[in-house]
């Protein structure tokens, strides 16, 4: 069996001692592959275990070593909680390992689908490009132009999916009734790359981000603001390393400023709402009150914590792509079924989201748990929407 | 190589001394004017006295003496030629191991001035941001420690070894002018180094000295803090009381009023975490207590420290009655509107 | 073994079975040193009805079993020697009973520590146990299984002192209570006034039965929590401090560590005494007891207590010690492994010398961090090495050490904690003939066909 090149990889440093499962304060398992699976091999100290075992030679090529690969959704929990010096490397060794899988021709069809949809089509359904700006029928939304405020980068979830398009719909509306201006890519529009990168395609990221780099810089774009974390993340942190500078806000940023400089008018609303921070907002990029300042805005509105909340969150299982791939699927310890759980337990009606893969998944795990009666999901784009509608 | 540097102090001016405030005047001992010179004088024959082992090293003597003939450091070379532990063995064996430089420190390069050094305190690393400390080079770490702590152990035998190289180092460094963060590296380069004949082929800039002439750079961006503060003189910055005008002076630029309390000025009580390593633990509470206690019945909202080891050792009992403690560095990102860093 | 796999999939579902190489891989070990052993089968049972099914399939068909909680012994005790099948109990992970009034709460096997502690935190914040600083993951089952110390061993004993109550599977398949919970709903007592049976289970490595459940007492969970650290450059003064500090009776924890490196902390003995208070007052008070038990030293100048930074305390007042935990990567290599034997208190100065020899012989740094047992009836003294798992040679190197540190506490008199099998084997080669023997009775009654973790406290 070929040996890699371990130089850098430092997999070995583990000592699995576990932290890396739980939160904070220890109150419960935090990693969603080992939640769901509960086998030490799904935790990250067992799956870094086992891809140095790999890369060594010790074990060989399985579909069970795949399905452990991929089940880590790069959640960043494991970062946040160990205790050793390496941890901010943990997710990185991850997705190196996994662009050694790429390298060797060795991943699962499934990822290799989703890829190479990315790759031909722009998204990773494979669905036609000229699909993407479907949504914007009957919603009053331009095209980018150099003069704009800011390029409202889509992306392809909000792009393609039905429950997740209704976020772009209402933060265009909102957008629509401040003197900010602003456009979309519409069938220009491609993948922002960060699942790619997670994935560990570093050539497809590496192709996807330059392409988008260059669109950006021959439109003019100055400053992006973007509907999802996952696009915020791989823009405002490695978009810069290709030579990508842009200022770059998630939507909650911009409305919250517009909320506190009073452009924006909310009306009361009386509910009871929870709200989930997104990995790629909380862990990865330490935005955890904006939303929740937002949220508190709306008079009337009781902004319950869930336990597990900020650095603590407890990922929908989305993550890596598994918002097609469900690969955490199929259990009652399936992440998103748990946190919506977790959510209703608060007393909460409304489980607040700012992110299209945390809404999809959230939504999924509703009707597994046949809860629809009981809680609803919502984008923080639509409550607000909502609000300024009254 | 130490035993070249000897202290230059004055035998006779201290026998003519017409006050002994050095002894009378201290905080710990209860002496009497004719006490006072009946032991002075046994220090300086070389005869043992009670000072030698009740002396709580706060240095506040050095300050006291009006002919800057350095009383404190003849103690403590009294203490080391007599052999007597001022503190615990292991306590002081502990501390030397601390600075104890293992061949292993990193490479010297000459920096781009100016420089500061933050001693050997990494922590404060993170501090030297924003507009006040822009284009500063670091130096930090062991190969640049003061050592002047070792004088709370009656070591001064440690600091004449290791303060040369210190020097040394620092001069590698390519260092014409360098900015001490921390009040006691700025007290070895301008007391303790020249009262042992260790020549120091550069200029050692005060923090505060630094920070003032910021301030003034920036004063159209200062807005006054209006803050009531109380200030924690340290034990080293006795050995320089001539640069604690730019305390007030900073405080008057960035609109703090220093509250009028007992325990300030001549009359400052040190921080007492020393203290408790010689072997006072009840002590060193009482003073901590009567200290802060003695800031909150000043009023005052924030406790202002010169020293970061000051900082460490009473933050916690600060914040307890209400206080915010906060470093002088941080006080002035405050006043021109930036984010201190609050440990 | 062909219809294994079929029938612990109909136990226990299919999702929770495996004998992929994966998880055979990582279930053959533990994060210490000792060589992996692969199982045939790793399985996750979630109810004692479902253990009981499987050691009734392993009794008939002469299949070893080994229980697994978090395997962090390091000493490979949760190896399956002889392969079989690897009980992974931490989906029994159920919190069952609180008993305020009684101080104590009933568990399933695999409840973390982590979890027990943070459930009392937030639903019985005046009760806490007797957390270990092993990392969160442990069990509490499987630390007290081992023998494990904790917070409140110096005030109560070993871990398993402060059981209440168990419920064991028996390596026929019977499901056995044991203490009062054998004859009353109440858990309050592992033995007394009963026939104490619970000495069959605790520290046999599971050998004799599978605990799935088990009471543990709480105690007064204090409002503030305070530390002070005595050092002295002496070890043949530790004992002596040791003993003057306990006597005090009012300490909460008392822990003595030293380590080479970093330099500040060379050749100097950090007693480390713990209180615990609901007021300041009664802080100051018990730190004054402390003081006051040891001030001869401070005025003969061979000891003295250090002050504590604000980044001092929080490390060593955090609960569990995450800094022990991060020993590991002190060669940057992922691994330490302790040799913690209990030894009489006398007899710290002698293993200290002797251990440093050891250490020195090896060339590799070490790290002592003990606790006191029982208000000073013995200590845990736990000689740390680090290694690096890519350095064979290192590795080598510590294990040959840490065997020699496993003889060094045999010859002083001591006892190795949670041995390895080849102290095992020393320890039954130096002990009374007819305790020996009786041991040997005792699993060879209780577990005749020899499946229970075989290869451990083997008589024969």
């Amino acid at each position: 069996m070929k040996k890699a090149n371990l130089s850098s990889l430092q997999l070995y440093r583990c000592f699995a001692c576990g932290y890396c499962k739980f939160t904070s304060d220890f109150v419960d398992y935090n990693c969603p592959s080992y939640k769901r699976f509960r086998f030490e091999t799904y935790f990250t100290g067992g799956r870094l275990w086992l891809m140095y075992a790999w890369l060594n030679g010790e074990i060989s090529w399985s579909e069970n070593l795949a399905n452990i690969i991929y089940t880590c959704t790069t959640c960043k929990n494991c970062v946040e909680h160990c205790p050793m010096g390496f941890n901010q490397d943990i997710v990185n060794w991850i997705t190196s390992v996994r662009g050694e899988v790429i390298e060797r021709g060795l991943a699962p069809p499934n990822i290799r689908d989703f890829l190479e949809n990315i790759r031909k089509h722009g998204n990773p359904w494979g669905k036609p490009k000229d699909g993407r700006e479907a949504w914007t029928k009957n919603v009053s939304v331009r095209k980018f132009k150099p003069a704009d405020d800011y390029l409202l980068y889509v992306g392809c979830l909000a792009s393609y999916d039905n429950r997740a398009q209704e976020i772009a719909k209402s933060l265009v509306e909102i957008l629509n009734d401040t003197d900010i201006s602003f456009g979309i890519l519409g069938n220009e529009e491609n993948c922002d790359g960060n699942e790619v990168f997670m994935l560990g395609e570093k050539g497809l990221y590496q192709l996807l981000a330059e392409q988008n780099i260059k669109k950006f810089k021959e439109l003019n774009v100055k400053r992006i603001i973007t509907l999802s974390p996952h696009s915020y993340n791989i823009m405002r942190n490695e978009y810069p390393k290709l030579g990508g500078t842009f200022e770059v806000l998630h939507y909650t940023q911009l409305l919250h400023d517009l909320i506190k400089s009073g452009k924006i008018k909310l009306s009361k609303t009386e509910v009871k709402v929870t709200y989930h921070d997104p990995c790629f907002l909380g862990r990865y990029n330490w935005i955890y009150e904006t939303p929740r300042e937002i949220l508190r805005s709306i008079p009337g509105l009781e902004l319950l914590e869930m336990r597990r909340n900020r650095g603590n969150s407890f990922c929908c299982g989305g993550g890596s792509g598994n918002f097609i791939m469900d690969l955490l699927g199929g259990s009652e310890d399936s992440p998103n079924r748990v946190r919506v759980r977790e959510a209703y337990e608060t007393g909460a009606k409304v489980l607040a989201v700012a992110c299209p893969g945390c809404m999809v998944m959230f939504e999924s795990a509703l009707k597994d748990e046949e809860m629809e009666e009981k809680l609803v999901v919502r984008d923080i784009s639509e409550i607000i929407r909502d609000s300024c509608r009254k | 190589m130490c035993f070249i540097f000897r202290l230059s102090f004055d035998a006779d001016t201290c026998l003519a001394c017409p006050s002994f405030d050095c002894l009378v005047k201290c905080q710990y001992l209860d002496l009497g004017f004719a006490e006072a010179r009946r032991e002075i004088r046994k220090i300086i024959s070389g005869e043992d006295s009670p000072v030698l082992h009740s002396c709580k090293t706060c240095y506040a003597c050095e300050e006291y003496c009006r002919y800057g003939n350095h009383p404190f450091y003849l103690i403590v070379e009294r203490q080391e030629e007599k052999q007597i532990l001022p503190a615990p063995r292991p306590i002081i064996k502990r501390w030397i191991q601390t600075g104890e430089l293992t061949g292993k420190e990193p490479e010297i390069k000459p920096v781009k001035e100016p420089v500061i050094s933050l001693c050997f305190f990494p922590q404060l690393v993170p501090l030297i941001q924003g507009k006040l400390f822009e284009g500063l080079s670091i130096i930090c770490g062991r190969h640049v420690f003061c050592n002047v702590v070792y004088l709370h152990f009656g070591k001064p035998s440690v600091i004449k070894e290791r303060v040369p190289v210190i020097i040394e180092n620092i001069v590698k460094y390519g260092v014409k002018e360098l900015i001490c963060f921390h009040d006691e590296c700025y007290g070895l380069f301008k007391s303790l180094a020249p009262a042992y004949g260790i020549k120091v082929p550069f200029k050692p800039i005060h923090l505060f000295e630094y920070l003032y002439n910021k301030l003034r750079e920036y004063e159209k961006m200062i807005k006054p803090l209006n803050f009531k503060v109380a200030y924690q003189r340290n034990c080293s910055t006795r050995l320089t009381p001539d640069k604690e005008h730019f305390v007030d002076d900073i405080f008057e630029l960035i609109g703090v009023k220093r509250v009028e309390r007992k325990y300030d000025r001549e009359n400052a009580l040190c921080c007492a975490g020393i203290i408790k390593e010689l072997g006072y633990p009840e002590l060193s509470e009482e003073l901590q207590r009567k200290n802060v206690e003695d800031m909150k019945k000043a009023d005052a909202e924030y406790v202002v420290f010169n020293c970061p080891a000051c900082y460490f050792t009473l933050a916690e009992k600060v914040k307890r009655l209400g206080m915010k403690p906060i470093l002088m560095s941080e006080l002035c990102k405050l006043a021109i509107g930036e984010k201190p860093v609050l440990f | 073994m062909s219809g294994i796999y079929e029938a612990l999939a109909k136990i226990v579902g299919e999702k929770y079975v495996s004998n992929r190489m994966e998880e055979k891989y990582f279930y053959s070990r533990d994060q210490g040193l000792t060589e992996p052993c692969k199982p045939d089968y790793i399985v996750l049972p979630k109810t004692v009805d479902e253990v009981q099914a499987i050691v009734k399939l392993a009794c008939k068909e002469k299949i070893p079993i080994v229980v697994r909680g978090a395997g962090l012994a390091l000493t490979g005790l949760v190896r399956p020697l002889k392969g079989g099948i690897v009980l992974d109990l931490k989906r029994m992970d159920k919190i069952l009973e609180v008993n305020e009034k009684s101080r104590y709460a009933i568990i399933e096997a695999g409840v973390t520590t982590g979890k027990l502690k943070a459930y009392l935190e937030h639903y019985h914040p005046s009760l806490r146990f007797s957390i270990p600083d092993a990392p969160p993951s442990a069990t509490v089952a499987g630390n007290v299984v081992i023998h494990g110390q904790g917070r409140l061993t110096q005030q109560y004993g070993f871990n398993s002192d402060m059981v209440c109550g168990l419920e064991v599977v028996l390596p026929c398949g019977d499901v056995c209570r044991i203490g009062s919970c054998s004859i009353s709903p109440y858990w309050f007592s592992k033995g007394p006034p009963l026939p104490d049976l619970s000495g069959l289970f605790l520290g046999w490595f599971g050998t004799t039965g599978i605990i799935t459940k088990i009471g543990i007492k709480l105690y007064p969970n204090k409002k503030i929590r305070d530390v002070e650290i005595f050092v002295t450059d002496d070890e043949n003064l530790v004992p002596d401090i040791i003993a003057r500090i306990t006597y005090t009776e009012i300490v909460e924890d008392v822990n003595v560590w030293t380590q080479p490196y970093p330099l500040i902390y060379r050749g100097i003995h950090h007693i480390t005494a713990y209180v615990t208070g609901d007021s300041e007052e009664e802080i100051e008070f018990k730190k004054k007891m402390v003081i006051d038990s040891v001030r001869d030293y401070i005025k003969r100048k061979e000891g003295g207590f250090i002050f504590l930074t604000p980044d001092i305390k929080p490390v060593l007042l955090e609960m569990p010690q995450s800094s022990l935990t991060r020993f590991a990567d002190v060669k940057r290599g992922g691994g330490f492994q302790y040799a913690g034997p209990i030894i009489p208190i006398e007899k710290y100065p002698e293993a200290y010398r002797r251990m440093v020899e050891v250490a020195e012989k090896y060339k590799t740094t070490w790290a002592i961090a003990s606790r006191v047992i029982g208000r000073g009836h013995c200590m845990m003294f736990g000689f740390s090495f680090p290694f690096s798992r890519i350095d064979p040679s290192d590795m080598e190197r510590v294990k040959k050490a840490l065997h020699e540190c496993d003889l060094i506490a045999l010859e002083l008199g001591g006892v190795p904690w949670k041995a390895e099998i080849p102290a095992q084997q020393e320890i039954l080669k130096r002990m009374d003939q007819n305790t020996r023997k009786l041991i040997g009775q005792i699993k060879k009654l209780l577990d005749p066909y020899g499946i229970m973790n075989p290869g451990n406290w083997e008589v024969d």
